[in-house]
């Protein structure tokens, strides 16, 4: 008994040592400038001294063009790459066709590769298109994840043959036969892989940055960046935490809601593979 | 008849239909900046209009006289094994609190843990380059265990960079691998530990003999993206930093990359940079894979 009671204990407190900095951060977004200063958490005291300035204070940044724009290339880049891989790893997983062996080795191999080596190459080829400082720089070149094909060839390898047959018999083109019955049996994989790719481009920094040039179409990452190295926020960091809190809330709250399907579809990939 | 035909052009033109999006972006925008990268590290380029070919020039300066590649290799190298050495016991050592028996809200303390690998490295960063501030919560932390008020100078002391780097990465990422150990230790077949009880064992020796063997393929897993992710490291050390960090204790590979490339503008360097990571990594992977090989063998 004292044994369970010692073990929650511990568990709470390296429970609280994980959460302290969220709880750090959500106090100083709504403390005034002398209160960051003065006060470690909260000031007790004059709770009434608590503030919603620095969120409006956010006003006089672009912060609400950066949280749109950031809403926006997250959820462009999710939908392709869960399109177009679920497509293309469909094809790996249930048809035989010329060069598939091939591709497939190649696709292996540029899997091995540190992404950051295409940077060089990549930043050419979009000044050569005309494409710096536009989204079509990280839409585009962002739309296919190999790692995403081999996952949805990996899922699909285990739909049953039968059941694709069964839909070329009822007359299913073999479109149909992708969305009607390839992808449901999947479902639980695409949850999970939907969550990740939309966390990696929120999260998303060293291309963005590279590309844009606007201050105006910056991305969450990069206007943050920007603001923490401002001399006039030094002290007076709560604008910053503000706008901090507001980046990550929003997955926090859907992981949050959906840690069931992520957490489980995110070891059960890894076990097998 | 015609309906015949049509039917069995598109039976047999749906693989190619369905992978040629995905294949088309996939050269343009991987293959052909790939292979363009490593043709511009053996040139020399003032931004991306002038572009003078220089042979080898750019590898044999990086390995032989630039002290800033040697530096960001160090401090890397440096950063990975640490991260790799204390992060994996970490998240073991959770995983095997949070499996053990009798746990309840196990799902919250999981989340507990895990919350912190949603927050991206740029915003970690930027929350710990004010908790890191002299006058910062964990300075103040430290200052209330002590008893006495300490300012140690975490971001602005070349001594203290790289510890500091290494605190705010294990907190991002120690519930990370913690999920995949727990998802590992579930898998463990419960008969392994009674067979162990019936023998005898206690519980340090079933760790060591029964959790420990089950785990290893996971564990060689963890490693090995411990490495490449850790040598990949950049976006956390630049915000939390402002940069290299004071003298230079927090530049790394990537980094490096960033700076010669678009920085200085001389994207075939930068290339020549991205190639030598490309190699270290090939290096590792190689041998981790023998390493794999023999635990195999025996």
């Amino acid at each position: 008994m004292t044994r369970r009671i010692g073990l929650h204990l511990l568990l709470i407190c390296l429970a609280a040592a994980a959460i302290l900095p969220f709880l750090w951060l959500v106090c100083a977004a709504f403390k005034t400038p002398a209160d960051l200063l003065n006060s470690t958490l909260l000031p007790w005291h004059h709770l009434d001294r608590l503030t919603l300035n620095n969120f409006r204070l956010l006003g006089d940044r672009p912060f609400g063009r950066w949280l749109v724009n950031s809403i926006f290339l997250a959820s462009a880049h999710t939908v392709l790459v869960v399109t177009l891989g679920s497509l293309g790893g469909f094809a790996l997983a249930k048809y035989q066709f010329a060069g598939k062996g091939p591709i497939t080795l190649i696709m292996l191999a540029t899997l091995l590769m540190p992404p950051q080596v295409l940077l060089p190459g990549s930043y050419e080829l979009m000044y050569r298109l005309h494409w710096l400082d536009s989204y079509l720089a990280i839409i585009v070149p962002g739309a296919v994840s190999v790692f995403g094909i081999f996952l949805f060839r990996q899922a699909m390898l285990g739909v049953p043959d039968e059941l694709l047959q069964c839909g070329r018999l009822d007359g299913c083109s073999e479109l149909r036969i992708w969305w009607d019955i390839a992808l449901p049996v999947v479902r639980p994989m695409i949850g999970a892989y939907t969550l990740l790719s939309f966390l990696t481009e929120w999260n998303s920094f060293l291309w963005p940055q590279i590309v844009l040039q606007t201050e105006s179409k910056y991305t969450l990452p990069i206007g943050l960046n920007g603001l923490t190295g401002l001399p006039e926020y030094q002290h007076n960091y709560g604008i910053v935490m503000a706008a901090t809190l507001m980046s990550i809330v929003p997955v926090i709250v859907l992981f949050f809601a959906l840690q069931r399907d992520f957490i489980s579809g995110l070891s059960s990939g890894a076990v097998k593979g | 008849m015609n309906r015949d035909r049509w039917w069995k052009i598109q039976t047999r033109a749906a693989p190619y239909l369905f992978v040629s999006p995905f294949l088309i972006i996939f050269c343009l925008f991987l293959l052909y900046p790939l292979a363009r990268s490593l043709d511009l590290s053996f040139h020399k380029t003032f931004g991306p209009r002038h572009v003078v070919f220089t042979g080898w020039s750019n590898y044999r300066f990086l390995l032989g006289h630039d002290v800033l590649f040697g530096l960001a290799v160090l401090n890397t190298a440096i950063y990975t094994v640490a991260f790799v050495a204390i992060g994996i016991p970490l998240s073991l050592g959770l995983a095997v609190l949070l499996n053990s028996r009798g746990v309840r809200l196990r799902n919250l303390f999981r989340f507990s843990f895990f919350s912190s690998y949603l927050v991206g490295q740029v915003f970690v960063g930027v929350i710990f380059f004010q908790l890191f501030s002299p006058d910062g919560l964990v300075n103040q932390f430290i200052g209330t265990i002590l008893g006495h008020r300490v300012v140690i100078p975490w971001l602005s002391s070349p001594a203290m960079a790289m510890p500091s780097i290494l605190i705010a990465s294990l907190w991002l990422a120690t519930g990370y691998g913690m999920v995949y150990f727990l998802a590992a230790l579930q898998a463990v077949d419960p008969e392994l530990y009674e067979a162990a009880e019936i023998d005898g064992a206690g519980a340090w020796a079933k760790f060591f003999h029964v959790t420990l063997p089950d785990l290893r393929p996971m564990l060689l897993y963890m490693v090995l993206i411990g490495t490449i992710g850790g040598f990949q490291l950049f976006e956390l050390p630049f915000v939390l930093l402002q940069g290299a960090g004071p003298d230079g204790r927090g530049l790394t590979i990537v980094m490096y990359l960033f700076i010669a490339g678009f920085g200085a503008g001389d994207l075939g360097y930068a290339s020549a940079i991205g190639w030598m990571l490309v190699a270290i990594l090939l290096i590792v992977s190689l041998a981790r894979f023998r390493l794999f090989k023999r635990e195999i063998g025996a």
